[in-house]
């Protein structure tokens, strides 16, 4: 055991303080938001709620399950992520199987074509022109097939499978098995880890991603939640510089209401990061390795 | 000798390979089916907009579609750069860029070198997974935080700053320019330094840990070990991840800037080439225009990689 002098002792103890000031920092606003979703909204309105909820109500989550558009926009992101994680991952890792394969004719032309997508690409507008041309404007195809394959995923399948021993393959072949056969019955049972990192990936992008919906749907009941969300918390900006212009008013108005459009947004805030919050932690161990994998040999 | 065997394997294996691709190729047409579909999604969703860039040479219209649209050479780019908007849309993209780079990049290898000097494995464990956390967050989440926690209502910041007698009145972050690109920065940095610092830490834990043993024995201080042992150690990884942050150092960012910049008070210290580009394309469906616009970013940003990776490999470290 090796003795810290002082001045390692001293560096020691502030890293720890400091440690704990981020974890703080990047914890609190999470918490506070959660609090306010607990507290009833007028209270809130009178200021200070910070660590607890002052005066508890679940009034905020029974509006937010009661609303048919909201419950409409997370059954959207329900299908979406499902849907779209699930056939992105099929599409990709079978994509990444045939590229891993020394035979297969053309791998190289293959793989500089994917490789180029990397670097170049044509950018928000021509995209926007060719799923119009393409006829995905309001369809719910727009979330899934521009996403099913992707280079960066696909690398990472791609190192993984390369790396599996020949000799199951081979052995694979001489039971019977065709490459189809290896694949589904062989390599992907074995693919567990990356499975599983590149899925939450993939989920969490697809869970989170507000901006293509907002640009391609216009029909609402195929918005989903983050887009949603989106719209209520800009409308509640402007609602605050409403009430600035004219706070008395306002804030009289504000007081009367048990549930405000704050507590209600946060609310809703809530329950569009649970899912994601309740996985992760569990996938953690899983992708610290699928980054690393990503980032070193990507 | 055993060269001479390969080269008349590989010899060999060319004649046949004369005799039949066609058979070839339908020998593995299995593995090719595999391929197939990969592949013309790419060249879908990632070539025709490629090609379709070519637009920002067109004065591109709906109605005659890119094959008949008549072609203007460098008219839009010139648009932009005599536009009024040209100054403070660089400006905003470069400050806000360069703010970011200089704060964003050294801040998780801080992080991940303060976590490695964690002893106690139940506390690193629980600041880690806290500061991952917000990386899984949608922006507009984390949009909706910050916009809770600076509200002048009731805001916890506001809360915070009263309390402590620092202003008297709450203040309306959001509604004031000057405050804009700090909290755009924070924000970044509060979203991404936990989930950045992973591979920093990886590449610390490949550190060969006889280093610090020797080290410990001359008696060198932990101060100067991480100096003299950790960071040298991580250059590599360091040096990879500075090519492709500079790289990417025109894309000062969207969704951030597009969900927090959202006060029409704020359009001048906000708007930066992306948002511009949406703006102008989407939500103003000057097409060519906003594609030359995105153009003109894409071409200086692989300029910039270039750069970056000539320097690096000049050091020793290269990405390509």
């Amino acid at each position: 055991m090796i003795r810290l002098g002082f001045g390692d002792r001293l560096m020691v103890i502030t890293i720890y303080i400091l440690l704990s000031i981020l974890a703080f920092t990047t914890f609190y606003p999470f918490w506070n938001a959660a609090v306010i979703s607990l507290n009833v909204g007028s209270d809130t309105a009178m200021g200070g709620v910070t660590f607890w909820p002052r005066a508890f109500t679940l009034e905020n989550y029974a509006i937010v399950f009661n609303d048919a558009r909201l419950l409409n926009g997370f059954w959207i992101s329900i299908l979406r992520t499902v849907v779209g994680t699930v056939g992105s991952i099929i599409v990709t890792a079978i994509f990444a199987y045939g590229l891993s394969r020394n035979d297969l004719m053309g791998r190289k032309f293959y793989m500089i074509l994917c490789i180029v997508t990397m670097y170049f690409s044509g950018g928000l507008i021509p995209s926007f022109l060719l799923i119009r041309e393409l006829g995905m404007m309001n369809s719910f195809w727009v979330f899934i097939i521009p996403s099913l394959v992707s280079v960066w995923n696909m690398i990472i399948f791609r190192t993984f499978f390369k790396e599996l021993p020949a000799g199951l393959e081979e052995s694979a072949k001489i039971d019977g098995c065709g490459n189809w056969g290896t694949l589904f019955r062989i390599v992907l049972p074995l693919s567990g880890p990356v499975i599983a990192t590149l899925g939450l990936f993939t989920a969490v992008y697809h869970w989170n991603d507000w901006f293509l919906p907002s640009i391609y749907i216009s029909n609402e009941h195929l918005l989903p939640i983050q887009t949603m969300l989106k719209q209520i918390l800009n409308s509640n900006i402007v609602s605050e510089q409403v009430s600035q212009l004219d706070s008395a008013a306002q804030g009289q108005l504000a007081k009367m209401q048990t549930v405000t459009s704050k507590s209600l947004s946060m609310a809703t805030m809530m329950v569009a990061t649970l899912p994601i919050i309740m996985v992760y932690p569990f996938v953690q161990k899983y992708f610290v390795k699928g980054v690393l994998v990503g980032s070193l040999k990507g | 000798m055993a060269q001479l065997s390969v080269e008349r394997e590989s010899e060999l294996k060319r004649r046949a390979a004369r005799g039949g691709v066609l058979r070839r190729f339908a020998k593995q047409l299995d593995i090719q089916m595999m391929v197939l579909p990969g592949i013309l999604l790419v060249l879908v969703f990632s070539y025709i907009p490629m090609y379709g860039v070519l637009m920002a040479f067109q004065d591109y219209s709906i109605f005659n579609g890119f094959l008949a649209s008549p072609w203007v050479g460098l008219k839009h780019f010139r648009m932009f750069f005599e536009s009024p908007e040209f100054y403070e849309v660089m400006r905003n993209t470069i400050v806000i860029s360069l703010l970011k780079f200089f704060v964003g990049f050294p801040a998780p290898i801080l992080l991940a070198l303060m976590l490695n000097e964690v002893r106690n494995m139940a506390f690193k464990r629980i600041v880690q997974t806290v500061s991952y956390l917000p990386h899984f967050l949608s922006w507009v989440i984390v949009a909706g935080l910050v916009m809770s926690l600076l509200s002048v209502d009731n805001g916890s910041v506001n809360i915070l700053m009263q309390k402590l007698n620092f202003i008297e009145e709450p203040i309306n972050f959001l509604s004031i320019p000057n405050y804009f690109w700090t909290i755009l920065v924070t924000t970044g940095l509060w979203k991404e330094i936990g989930f950045a610092s992973i591979v920093y830490l990886a590449a610390i834990a490949g550190v060969d840990p006889s280093l610090y043993e020797a080290a410990d024995m001359d008696g060198a201080s932990k101060f100067k070990q991480i100096f003299l042992i950790t960071l040298p150690s991580i250059t590599p990884v360091v040096i990879i991840f500075m090519i492709l942050a500079i790289g990417n150092l025109l894309s000062a960012g969207f969704d951030d800037i597009l969900l927090l910049g959202v006060n029409p008070v704020l359009r001048d210290v906000a708007d930066v080439i992306d948002t511009y580009v949406y703006r102008v394309g989407i939500q103003s469906s000057r097409f060519s225009y906003a594609t030359a616009v995105g153009l003109f970013k894409a071409v200086i940003s692989v300029g910039l990689l270039t750069m970056a990776n000539y320097v690096a490999r000049r050091s020793g470290h290269s990405l390509w």
